[in-house]
């Protein structure tokens, strides 16, 4: 029994050592992998080496303890491991060479145990030069996601892999795909030049936002949202508005994703079940983070370079966190923020958003003939989207048997399973 | 989760006369700068000497006001950060950064989330709209 105590007293150390660990290597990665980049000049080889440190880390601390720089120990550790591994190369490329390559990087490797595991003025580029590449338009939108998740949020493969609910190997091979492209591509790392920076940085924010979006509005699977992605999308929209203080866009984005995650605690009751907007609770809204997303969109304001598609949406979230009621929301203003972004952003899933606006704010038979209009272009086609917003026009007007027949097609249509059981919900009662 | 860091400081700090305070400064600036890029710190204040302050005692009725120092304190509350993070392990992280010398202390406590709370409660229910009262007729920072 006594061993059995033990035992379990040493286990739960170990784990509670192992927590540790993560939770350095979450506050750390980012800056670890980014000067490890800038070191060893190969952005797939830095993250390699960072790892492989980081699996050290989790075998020896929770035995011989944390040491006194956790940084400064892994960035050294994956520093001693890229000397080693290209000394290898070099061995087998041409023994003479590889003499005189490793005399200088013992040198190196000397030098690298006295400084500090980064230099304090130049981190916050590497850590830029970071994002951007793991947001290189060179690759595909879901080796993006998987990329930054994992190098600037810190998080495991096998985290990722539940967040999006693939398996871990898909992941796995989504990270070692994009890395090979970015080494055979020889992208460079670096932060883009004033011409080329308002693309890629638009390309890092879309990232942030649909890291945010499968958190919030889950595409599949029984959860209805999953906090934890979006609260990490919330984390990385802090972060780059905080590394590029003059891009309005980059705090247009957080003021959206502030204001939009202000309301989780009203989007789901006591049983998990989904909460539309109308029938939250407004109270128990998130009144501090609205301020922050306020004053977020204050500041993208503030830089004066006009509004664009994140600033417009958290002009749109805005109206409805400043809001008493449903019925109090200024809806024509709200329209107009969408025929703004319409214009901006042209997309069906705008269109039809304007629609319900214009439905709140002119009654369901104008916002029925907005709805109409898009159906009749054919872009919606297929999505649960559409049938829902028109079966709840429909039953609002009275239109009961064409309401019933629009929200059972949207159940069919829709994969999850939660707002499946509300459009249900819908049809029955009408 | 949400985690406020309580800074106390023992009452009668006596700070050296070669501390240069430019100095302690920048180091709570770089603290704070580094919580900010980290995309971690949603707010800090920090308090201004006691004797520009009160207190008041709940062991008369009615409550009594003095005027400090007091004689009970040991310790003095005199700032606070309240940061976000995924984990306690990395709010411990955050807070063993914070550059402090000794005799100083953080204490570390997780914020309540309001759904804690029975949500039927009349003055729960009360709460939320004074949040929400706060919340929105506060003016907006820059």
């Amino acid at each position: 029994m006594a061993e059995d105590r033990a035992v379990a007293a040493s286990e739960s150390e170990a784990a509670a050592a192992r927590r540790r660990v993560e939770a350095l290597w979450r506050i750390e990665s980012a800056r670890i992998v980014a000067t490890l980049t800038r070191v060893v000049g190969d952005f797939g080889l830095a993250e390699d080496l960072a790892q492989e440190a980081f699996v050290d880390a989790l075998a020896q601390w929770p035995r011989d303890g944390v040491p006194p720089n956790p940084a400064a120990w892994l960035t050294t550790v994956a520093k001693r491991k890229g000397i080693d591994r290209r000394r290898r190369l070099a061995r087998l490329d041409d023994r003479h060479a590889a003499i005189a390559y490793s005399l200088a990087e013992q040198h190196r490797l000397a030098a690298i145990d006295h400084e500090p595991p980064w230099d304090p003025e130049t981190v916050d580029d590497d850590v830029l030069r970071l994002i951007f590449t793991a947001c290189h338009p060179i690759l595909p939108r879901e080796s993006q996601i998987a990329l930054t998740l994992r190098v600037v949020g810190g998080l495991t493969t096998e985290e990722i892999a539940r967040a999006f609910m693939v398996p871990v190997s898909t992941v796995q091979q989504r990270i070692v795909r994009a890395k090979r492209t970015i080494s055979a591509a020889a992208v460079p790392f670096e932060v883009p030049s004033r011409e080329e920076l308002g693309g890629r940085l638009a390309s890092v924010l879309q990232v942030v936002y649909l890291i945010f979006n499968e958190g919030y509005a889950a595409t599949a699977g029984s959860s209805w949202m999953r906090t934890d992605l979006a609260g990490e999308a919330l984390r990385l929209a802090r972060i780059v508005s905080s590394l590029v203080p003059d891009e309005p866009d980059a705090h247009a984005l957080r003021a959206l994703l502030e204001l939009q995650a202000s309301r989780f605690a009203a989007r789901v009751d006591a049983d998990g079940e989904p909460v539309l907007l109308a029938d939250q609770d407004r109270s128990r809204w998130d009144h501090d983070q609205i301020r922050r997303g306020r004053a977020a969109l204050a500041k993208a304001d503030a830089i004066g370079r006009g509004r664009g598609a994140y600033a417009l949406q958290a002009a749109i979230a805005e109206c409805h966190a400043v809001a008493p009621s449903t019925d109090g929301t200024d809806w024509a203003r709200i329209v107009g923020l969408y025929e703004s972004l319409a214009e901006v952003a042209p997309s069906p899933v705008v269109d039809l958003n304007r629609a319900v606006a214009v439905a709140m704010a002119h009654g369901p038979a104008a916002g029925l003939a907005a709805v109409d209009e898009l159906v009749a272009t054919g872009a919606m086609t297929g999505s649960a989207l559409l049938p829902g917003v028109r079966g709840e026009l429909l039953a609002r007007l009275g239109r009961r048997d064409e309401a019933r027949e629009e929200l059972l097609a949207a159940t069919a249509l829709t994969r999850n399973e939660r707002e499946r059981a509300v459009l249900l919900q819908k049809a029955e009662r009408i | 989760m949400k985690y406020m860091l309580i800074m106390r400081t023992p009452e009668m700090v006596e700070m050296p006369e070669d501390v240069d305070f430019t100095e302690v400064i920048n180091a709570m600036g770089a603290y704070n700068e580094s919580l900010i890029k980290a995309g971690v710190l949603l707010a800090g204040e920090g308090l201004a000497p006691p004797d520009e302050g009160f207190v008041v005692d709940f062991d008369a009725t009615p409550p009594v006001v003095t005027d400090g120092p007091y004689a009970e304190a040991k310790e003095l509350f005199n700032g606070f950060w309240m940061i976000q993070t995924s984990t306690k392990e990395e709010a411990a992280e955050w807070a063993k950064r914070c550059p402090l010398g000794p005799g100083m202390r953080l204490e570390v406590r997780r914020v309540n989330e309001t759904e804690e709370f029975d949500q039927d409660n009349e003055y729960v229910q009360k709460e939320h709209e004074w949040r929400e009262q706060l919340g929105t007729d506060r003016p907006v920072q820059g």
